[in-house]
């Protein structure tokens, strides 16, 4: 916290009005030779990112982009990063808790009915974050160890319950409609004669 | 005399299907030819206002009314289309039902192709089971 800026101190005398404010920091003495630009102070902030409005929670996506593209997943909610919290659920296609990018989703008019179900507010974008390895390698064995693969560390325990936690309310749900576990274990794709901007989803 | 091999003809009375515009998908009925470019086309029961259209962007149909006169106002070629149940008529046919399909396949949404998919490939097994069985026998 700064301190303020004056400090109100006792002044002596009859006529001096009995305090007076006095700074707490000096001038300097001298003023510098040559003016210093000071850069301008940018106003614009980033917006939070807007959801698309076909995404609420339980809807099914598919994704688009990276290791999982092509599947169907299930939206749980949108991050405050603004990508969106996204389960397979893993059981079903393998697909982890995961964070996406809203656009590289096609939103899809299915949803999953998750209206009773309360996600953790443990996940945040701080949970998906990686973790620094403790133990920094000296320069001379990482040297020697170049073209090796560097030791695996194993996913922690407590994701891997995490998951099992969110992903039994989310399948409980999905069992609810006929076909719907099929439809999200299939992954999507596009046959001859098929064309994304005409197909309704 | 020789018969042409022609069934379909613009002329008055013929009912037309409208394949662009507004009205795309609808039918109607031609009631005076313009010129060799467009006629005055009417679909009182259809939703079709009277108006000209261009024969580039009809189809015409096997149906047409019986002997509408020329120039016809709205009113008489209601009348003549519910006397002759031209509209389901129309509805029946093979090619207004094929059309309706497609456009209700249309229509599905990602989880509904999944599961005509589904669908079709039970069917298939039923066949394929059922022809292995009767091949057997």
């Amino acid at each position: 916290m700064a301190s303020p800026a004056t400090v109100e101190k006792q002044v002596g005398g009859e006529k001096n009005g009995g305090t007076r404010q006095v700074p707490t920091t000096k001038a300097p003495r001298f003023y510098p030779a040559e003016d210093i630009r000071q850069p301008k102070k940018s106003r614009k902030s980033h917006k939070p990112t807007k959801l698309r409005g076909s995404i609420t929670p339980g809807t099914v996506l598919i994704l688009l982009a990276g290791r999982y593209r092509g599947k169907r997943v299930v939206f749980l909610k949108q991050l405050d990063s603004g990508l969106l919290l996204v389960t397979g659920p893993f059981k079903v296609n393998g697909v982890p808790l995961r964070r996406v990018n809203q656009a590289y989703t096609i939103a899809t008019s299915t949803k999953v009915e998750l209206a009773d179900f309360k996600l953790d507010d443990k996940f945040t974008d701080s949970y998906f974050a990686k973790t620094v390895s403790k133990e920094k390698q000296s320069a001379e064995t990482e040297f020697f160890e170049d073209g090796k693969p560097k030791p695996k560390e194993p996913l922690p325990e407590s994701k891997t319950s995490d998951q099992k936690e969110v992903d039994k309310a989310i399948i409980a749900a999905v069992k609810k409609s006929e076909n719907l576990t099929k439809y999200l274990k299939a992954s999507f794709g596009l046959s001859k004669g098929q064309y994304p901007h005409q197909l309704v989803f | 005399m020789t018969t042409s091999n022609f069934k379909r003809f613009v002329e008055v009375g013929r009912v037309v299907l409208i394949n662009s515009g507004p009205q795309a998908g609808q039918i109607a009925v031609i009631a005076e030819i313009i010129d060799h470019n467009r006629a005055i086309i009417d679909g009182p029961t259809t939703n079709v206002p009277r108006q000209s259209f261009p024969y580039k962007h009809l189809t015409l149909t096997p149906l047409a009314l019986k002997k509408l006169p020329r120039g016809a106002g709205s009113g008489v070629i209601k009348k003549q289309l519910e006397k002759e149940n031209t509209v389901t008529a129309w509805e029946n046919s093979a090619w207004a039902k094929k059309r309706k399909a497609t456009e209700s396949r249309r229509q599905l949404n990602d989880f509904g192709r999944f599961q005509i998919m589904l669908a079709k490939k039970a069917r298939r097994d039923v066949v394929r089971k059922t022809v292995a069985k009767a091949k057997k026998a």
